[in-house]
């Protein structure tokens, strides 16, 4: 591939970082990322890889802008209220940026469609809000041997973690199974700082960008954790668990299931 | 005995146990919390038989999903 003038022009503040230079730009061009999820978390990464010239991005969300989404969801405006997230976020990103091909999958990532969405891809984002749709993305990843980059968030809380599968700390050995439906709390909304997602959201942007080049230290084998009050970050050491029942030493994961959904519909 | 609980020394009564301790620090939900000590994470059916010695350190890690509706605390 080679850049165009416009291009060349457009990426100029990538290019002359010797890290990514023009033939890193091309390999973003080139790369493909799925964003499971075009919410809280979703928005800044889709809003900062279309920016970067990431050239697929694939969107996957089965909701609809509502009022509530606002708040935080910056890929999506008043304009966009009763729309198809993924619709509006397509619309958006390639607003940014029309060198960006976005494929957009109204459905909610589920068992039965994981592997077949997430092969094409290069590197993963869960931007999602459920247990069970991180806990499925997680396997489906650790299956199909995908690097993703996992997240969550919550009131002024958030952390995340990268994982290269085989290779570093999986989402299930640090957090083995889904909490059982009824230890949270009641679904009244616990709340979410609207910035939150923005900071969290654009450090899984910059681990897929980072990823893709294969430049600097990803979040693996550690969870950031970032609290917005204290406004202090930590890295919590991680390490592979041997049990772990998806890339331990005997796994009993080995086929992709749909979790209950717990307690009520966790909506990012 | 003291503990280091995220990053923080804390002071604990001797030899109590993970499941103790996520009483004494008032950890609400135990449900949503997994536990690493010294680096390695201990499996939730071994809370209550793990017994904590003077300096180990340990990681409360919460289960966070995309931001509402679930408190982890
Ligand atoms: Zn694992």
């Amino acid at each position: 591939m080679n850049l165009s003038e416009e291009q060349i022009e457009r990426y100029s503040r990538h290019i002359i970082l010797s890290e990514v230079g023009g033939k890193g730009q091309e390999k973003l061009l080139a790369s493909k990322v799925l964003l499971v999820g075009a919410g809280g978390l979703g928005s800044p990464v889709g809003l900062y890889l279309a920016a970067a010239g990431i050239g697929t991005i694939g969107v996957i969300d089965g909701d609809v802008v509502d009022m509530t989404n606002l708040q935080r969801q910056v890929l999506h405006s008043t304009a966009d209220l009763g729309r198809p997230k993924v619709e509006s976020a397509k619309a958006t990103m390639t607003g940014i940026n029309p060198d960006v091909e976005v494929k957009t999958y109204y459905e909610l990532l589920k068992a039965d469609n994981a592997l077949d969405i997430i092969k094409d891809y290069d590197f993963i984002v869960d931007g999602m809000d459920n247990f069970a749709g991180k806990f499925l993305l997680a396997d489906a990843c650790h299956m199909a041997g995908k690097a993703y980059s996992h997240a969550g968030i919550l009131r002024f809380d958030g952390q995340t973690m990268t994982v290269d599968p085989g290779k570093s700390a999986c989402y299930r050995c640090v957090f083995n199974a889904p909490p059982p439906a009824g230890s949270g709390p009641t679904c009244s909304q616990a709340g979410v700082l609207g910035v939150l997602p923005g900071v969290i959201g654009s450090i899984q942007a910059t681990e897929a960008v980072k990823y893709l080049l294969g430049i600097g230290d990803c979040l693996m084998d550690r969870l950031l954790v970032y609290n917005a009050l204290t406004m202090t970050f930590r890295n919590v050491n991680l390490k592979k668990n041997s049990s772990c029942a998806l890339c331990g030493e005997n796994p009993t994961i080995t086929e992709l299931k749909d979790a209950e959904q717990a307690v009520c519909d966790l909506k990012a | 005995m003291e503990l280091q609980i995220n990053g923080e020394g804390v002071e604990v009564g001797d030899a109590i146990s993970v499941s103790e301790l996520l009483k004494v620090q008032e950890v609400k939900m135990p449900d949503m919390v997994s536990v690493e000590l010294n680096g390695g994470i201990i499996q939730r059916d071994t809370f209550d038989t793990t017994v904590l010695a003077d300096g180990d350190k340990i990681e409360f890690m919460y289960f966070m999903g995309g931001g509402s509706r679930r408190s982890a605390d």
